[in-house]
């Protein structure tokens, strides 16, 4: 499949106003704002497009959600909080197509009635909001944003909004706690976002990736979208490839292409003379595939079927000089870190788990240790008010459940067994 | 006092907090071009929604004093009509905003799974070696502060190594992060400009 989103990523001028005109930018949302609001969001529920921050949830119903009779205002939440272990590739677009992400907003906005679209992105990219705020200064300068868009009479502004280093932020209704000025902690859901967001009015948080599609459905049309990818799993899609593989980076394919092929083909597999191990399919809070399941479509609904998630799509490739009590550690040490503090099970269990892991992979723990993961991982899991609970057991589930062996032997041995050529000089001398 | 009859009332073990009170700082008034660039960032909020600029004020603060201050935080509450207290709630929680003195150069290295697979533990490694400081240490010239720092979204890069916030040094080795000391310590601020990588054609 020829790139769709990040064609022209490679450009030196690719992300300006005047080449995003040349290459069609701007007609998704000439067209949208000539149908009506409704026949856009009809399209788009038509299209199938699924979100691609993490759930892949419809984002034509999602727009159908929002509250349509009320006095309220309602906006639109950019989600650039891009912070999932693994995942890198709202940073490719918002970075070399930003006028596509505003474009996506627009036409977002005319969809659900929005008159301001707010994009929070993560207070690390920031050199990648002053592209976003130079390019936006211009889109203002020409008319596509602001007062009288295209002379249509519609008004739109969008803001960019940034964070300041929090996982959660990227949650939801963290996202919208955060940018009230709080502390990044979820809401209880219902209400969802649609009827109580921002402001407690009615808002569509999406990620950047999805907005970034919309333009493509409307200027296409529906069958041109449908026609890529496998049923229900349509439109193009980036990965990003990272870890122990030769070419990492992010690459656009289809929900078609396979694991193996993303792994293998795209980023050049792993390491000369190196082994596969396991594979994370959808960023660190996915359960792990092993090397003898990567024969399916890396779509959502393929990877589900297969006991994993697509989530954000992030491929971390491990070979084999990778101790898994170490990923577990490693993985455990950033849920911890990140935990937002709001629901007991996560905050505490959290911190269980790591000590548990760190006591294991010293050497220093027991086999009834093994057990204890399962035991404290199962009760965060599905206890807490958002999926973060959820996140953070996964990588002590799933490490234990595939390599118990390595567990044990870490017992048995009282040290590591996996022999790395990366880890720190330092802890592989002492007690690894 | 004790809360239960078995239980010895030992003010080491029980109430313990990590909480540090915010140290107090110089006073503390934004000056004129901060506060300008803060009250044009408050009109991109509704008028009673002053709260939202919470985030950018503090950022201001950090980048006039280097970190935050109490002083600061009281002046940003008065701004934006809060308590000290919700200030300091909100700051305390995100890991960008410095609680203490921090070096003039943060060197901020990314420690999760995709970077530490990359060898991060070794830059990590050799940065406190050639600074000699812990991480969460400063070195005694003020000038280092070494930090690990979760993903920040580069894993195809990795490691990566963030200087203040902002600046990006991505593919790091151990080598690269000792030229990179030598350079700061030689140039400044010169040496962390256009490390970003440009996409390759
Ligand atoms: C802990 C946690 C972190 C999340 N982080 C992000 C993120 O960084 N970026 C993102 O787009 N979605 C993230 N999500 C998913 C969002 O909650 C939400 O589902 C998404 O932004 C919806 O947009 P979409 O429908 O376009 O996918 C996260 C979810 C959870 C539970
Ligand atoms: S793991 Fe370091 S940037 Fe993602």
């Amino acid at each position: 499949m020829d790139p769709v989103l990040t064609r022209y990523v490679r450009e030196p001028n690719g992300h300006t106003l005047d080449f995003f005109l040349q290459h069609q930018g701007y007609e998704g949302l000439k067209k949208a704002l000539a149908m009506k609001p409704g026949d856009v969001i009809e399209m788009v529920k038509a299209s199938g497009l699924r979100g691609r921050g993490g759930a892949g949830f419809p984002t034509g119903l999602k727009w159908q959600f929002v509250l349509k009779d009320t006095p309220l205002p309602k906006y639109i939440a950019c989600n650039a909080d891009e912070s999932e272990p693994g995942t890198f590739k709202d940073h490719v677009l918002m970075e070399r197509n930003p006028h596509l992400v505003f474009e996506g907003c627009l036409i977002g906005c005319w969809a659900i009635g929005a008159k301001v679209a707010y994009i929070y992105i993560r207070g690390e990219f920031y050199h990648v909001q002053k592209v976003l705020e130079a390019e936006l200064a211009k889109a203002y300068d020409k008319g596509y944003v602001g007062k009288n868009i295209l002379g249509t009479g519609f008004d739109c502004d969008i803001v960019i909004h940034r964070g300041a280093g929090a996982y959660e932020a990227g949650e939801e209704t963290a996202l919208i706690e955060s940018f009230e000025g709080k502390r990044a902690q979820p809401r209880i859901k219902p209400p969802f976002p649609a009827v109580s967001g921002i402001y407690n009015c009615p808002t569509a948080v999406n990620n950047v990736e999805t907005l970034c599609n919309v333009p493509g459905i409307v200027l296409n049309g529906v069958e041109w979208y449908t026609s890529l990818g496998p049923d229900k799993n349509f439109g193009p899609k980036l990965y990003c490839v990272s870890g122990h593989v030769k070419k990492p980076g992010v690459y656009e394919a289809t929900m078609k292409t396979t694991l193996r092929e993303l792994i293998f083909d795209y980023a050049g597999g792993v390491r000369d003379g190196h082994r596969l191990k396991a594979v994370i399919p959808g960023g660190s809070s996915v359960p792990m595939l092993l090397p003898d399941q990567l024969d399916i479509p890396a779509s959502f609904d393929d990877v589900a079927k297969a006991g994993s998630m697509l989530g954000s799509a992030a491929i971390i490739v491990m070979d084999e000089t990778t101790c898994m009590v170490w990923v577990a550690k490693n993985l455990m040490y950033f849920y911890r870190h990140e935990s937002c503090g709001k629901c007991t099970p996560c905050r505490e269990g959290g911190d269980w788990l790591y000590k548990i892991l760190t006591r294991l992979e010293n050497g220093e723990g027991s086999m009834r240790d093994i057990d204890l993961i399962a035991s404290v991982a199962g009760n965060i899991a599905g206890k807490t008010l958002c999926p973060f609970g959820d996140a953070a057991a996964a990588p002590a589930l799933t490490t234990v459940k595939n390599f118990r062996s390595e567990f044990e032997d870490h017992v048995r041995e009282g040290r590591c067994t996996v022999p790395s050529d990366w880890r720190g000089w330092r802890v592989a001398a002492g007690a690894h | 006092m004790s809360f239960h009859p078995l239980m010895e009332y030992d003010p080491g073990r029980f109430h313990h907090s990590e909480r540090k009170i915010a140290d107090e700082g110089a006073p503390f008034v934004f000056t004129p071009e901060r506060r300008a660039k803060l009250d044009e960032i408050l009109t991109e909020y509704p008028p009673e929604r002053k709260r939202s600029a919470v985030l950018a004020a503090l950022y201001l603060v950090q980048e006039q004093e280097g970190y935050l201050t109490a002083n600061g935080m009281r002046h940003v509450a008065g701004i934006l009509d809060l308590t000290p207290a919700e200030v300091e709630d909100v700051a305390t929680y995100y890991v960008m905003f410095f609680k203490e003195k921090v070096g003039k150069y943060v060197l901020q290295v990314c420690r999760t799974l995709s970077c530490a697979l990359n060898g991060a533990e070794r830059v990590t490694e050799s940065l406190s070696e050639k600074l000699g400081i812990k991480v969460g240490e400063t070195d005694p010239s003020g000038m280092f502060t070494l930090l690990e720092f979760e993903c920040l979204g580069a894993c195809d890069r990795a490691p990566v190594v963030m200087v203040n916030n902002e600046h990006w040094h991505e593919h790091a080795t151990p080598e690269s992060c000792s030229k990179l000391i030598d350079d700061i310590k030689a140039k400044g601020e010169a040496a962390l400009s256009g490390c970003h990588l440009k996409v390759e054609k």
